[in-house]
């Protein structure tokens, strides 16, 4: 397949702007302002791009619900957070390659009329904010952002928005909140951000690898994008393969590659030869999948049938001598760590959780306490206030599913059975 | 107090925004950087002063964020190791192990000489190159006992 996302990576100096020009950068913007902005919107929807931020909703679609009226106020979101554990995509992207993502941004905003867009990313990416904010201040120095870009009668401002280490910031509304100066706590759903977003206008919050997806849309046509991979969910995806592979890193492949592909053709297989053991498909939130699952076409219905979720496809990938339960404990040990705070269920829930893995981890379980790990996720799931809290359930559920035996024989021996 | 060139950072930052309070994050960072990394209550209240808000309204907000060091101020060298996922699968454990014999300190702590600062962290986006530390605002990945030497002599 054609690169579309990753296609400067390994070129010199794609992160300047006359590199970034020189090879074929900011032509799919100069066209998109000469269309309508209906339009545009129309081109994203047929082409299927799904959100690659986890939950795969229609790009399109998702524009389509902004307000027409030019008199008010609108907002672009990038969601630039990328904290979800085993990704590394969109870093890669803006460290390398941010004049791809000012290019979707711009678009984006044309589209849906937004003269102001913020990149929220996170302050741990320090390299990262410094590439954008040189991009952002070449892009000004062109003309292609402030007043009248490209001399079209559109106007954008565009801001870097530092995030400072917390990973609810990444749930769009807790992202909004943190702009606004507050602690990141998610907000109440309705009324959604395309109505009342960033300061109560209509905003539309996209992840770095989606809107990076839009130029080479405007430049190829809907149906170049639809064409590569499943129908239902279209076009190049990066796959970031991190654990007990070969060549760890970012993949660039058709949506619905298998995981077996992933991990063996294109990885070099596991470390060491070893077995495989578990994999992770899509971050942790996502429920692990075993090796009978290898060949799970990597797009967002196909994982979803297995009981998992491509989510930001980062591919986490566990050999034969690794504990199931020390992975079950690491994971949820984050989920409490991140729980902001706000609902009771998901803060006392994980941090229970956290308590009990850890005791069982360090041989010092009790009887019944793998029935109590259920009983709390019970108590957990579905009463939560964001995804947060169902997903670190979730994640444990997925891990008990395949592996209870490891918990109970960490409550029987006092020790692994790995290892 | 923050300096001259602090304030008129702040003041840079609040042209990006609709209101004053959005630029509290950009505050604390700015002011931050220029305290050896670290908050203290006094800034807190110049900013709020700045940003017209309530010293424990920046106060909920540094404290919110991990990155803003308010109640545990950080030596010279922040050394923050990944404990997730990934660095975990190879080896992260042995090299914080590591580190903690090297510096002399357990996970936690700061050396005697404010020099070193050891903390665990959540991942940093770094996993393909896994395992991998940061220092300061800087990643060192696929770390290995040896080259965790190196990096800690060239700084000491
Ligand atoms: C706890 C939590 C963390 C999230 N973290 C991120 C993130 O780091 N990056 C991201 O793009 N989306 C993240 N999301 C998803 C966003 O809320 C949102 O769906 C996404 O940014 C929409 O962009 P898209 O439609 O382009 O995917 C997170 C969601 C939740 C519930
Ligand atoms: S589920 Fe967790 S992270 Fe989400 S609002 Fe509740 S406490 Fe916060
Ligand atoms: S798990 Fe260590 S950087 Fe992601």
């Amino acid at each position: 397949m054609e690169k579309v996302l990753l296609k400067n990576i390994d070129k010199p100096d794609a992160y300047k702007i006359d590199k970034y020009i020189e090879y074929g950068g900011y032509k799919a913007v100069r066209e998109a302002l000469k269309s309508n902005r209906d339009h545009i919107i129309q081109v994203v929807k047929e082409s299927g791009l799904r959100g690659r931020g986890g939950a795969g909703f229609s790009t399109g679609l998702k524009w389509s619900f902004i307000p027409k009226d030019p008199t008010i106020q609108k907002y672009l979101c990038c969601n630039a957070d990328e904290g979800e554990p085993g990704t590394f995509k969109d870093r890669g992207i803006m460290d390398n390659d941010p004049h791809l993502l000012l290019e979707g941004m711009m678009i984006a905003c044309y589209a849906i009329g937004a003269s102001v867009a913020y990149i929220y990313i996170r302050g741990e990416f320090a390299f990262g904010i410094r590439r954008l904010q040189t991009a952002i201040d070449e892009a000004y120095s062109k003309g292609f952002l402030g007043k009248n870009i490209f001399g079209s009668e559109f106007s954008l401002d565009m801001y870097i928005h530092s995030g400072y280490g917390a990973y609810i910031c990444g749930e769009e509304t807790a992202l909004l909140e943190s702009i606004e100066g507050y602690r990141a706590q998610p907000r109440k759903k309705p009324p959604f951000p395309a109505l009342a977003g960033l300061y109560g206008k209509p905003t539309v919050i996209n992840n770095v690898e989606t809107l990076s997806c839009i130029p080479a849309i405007i430049e190829k046509g809907p149906k170049w994008f639809s064409s590569i991979g499943p129908e239902k969910s279209p076009g190049p995806k990066i796959f970031g393969v991190s654990g007990h592979v070969k060549r760890p890193g970012l993949y660039e492949l058709p949506m619905g590659t298998t995981l077996r592909e992933i991990i063996f053709d294109h990885c070099g297989g596991m470390l060491n030869d070893k077995k495989l053991k578990a994999v992770i498909p899509g971050g942790v939130s996502a429920p692990m999948l075993i090796a009978k699952d290898l060949d799970t076409p990597m797009d967002f219905d196909s994982v979803a049938a297995k009981g998992s979720m491509l989510g930001s496809g980062a591919v986490i990938v566990m050999d034969e001598t690794t504990c199931m339960v020390k992975m079950a404990y690491i994971i949820n040990r984050f989920f409490s760590h991140e729980s902001c705070g706000k609902c009771t269920p998901c803060r006392e829930g994980t941090a229970w959780l956290t308590n009990i893995l850890k005791r069982l981890e360090h041989g010092e379980g009790n009887d019944g306490d793998v029935e109590l790990l259920e009983s709390v996720g019970t108590n957990i799931f579905g009463r939560t206030f964001c995804p947060l809290g169902d997903g670190a359930v979730m994640a444990l559920r997925g891990t008990l599913k395949y592996f209870k035996d490891e918990f109970v024989y960490h409550v029987k021996n006092k020790r692994c059975m790995v290892g | 107090m923050l300096s001259d060139k602090a304030k008129s950072e702040i003041t840079e930052s609040l042209k990006k925004y609709t209101n004053k309070r959005s630029a509290c994050m950009d505050a604390l960072r700015i002011a931050q950087a220029e305290a050896s990394n670290n908050i203290t209550k006094a800034a807190m209240e110049e900013i709020a002063g700045i940003l017209g808000m309530k010293p424990v309204e920046v106060n909920a907000v540094a404290t919110f964020y991990t990155m803003y060091n308010v109640k545990r101020p950080v030596g010279e060298y922040h050394i923050q190791v990944c404990r997730n996922i990934s660095c975990s699968l190879l080896g992260a454990e042995h090299l914080i192990k590591h580190m903690e014999n090297v510096l002399g300190i357990k996970t936690g702590a700061t050396t005697p000489d404010n020099k070193f600062t050891l903390k665990t962290v959540e991942c940093l986006g770094s996993c393909g190159t896994a395992p991998m530390m940061q220092i300061n605002d800087d990643f060192y990945e696929s770390l290995t006992k040896e080259k965790i030497d190196a990096i800690l002599k060239d700084l000491k």
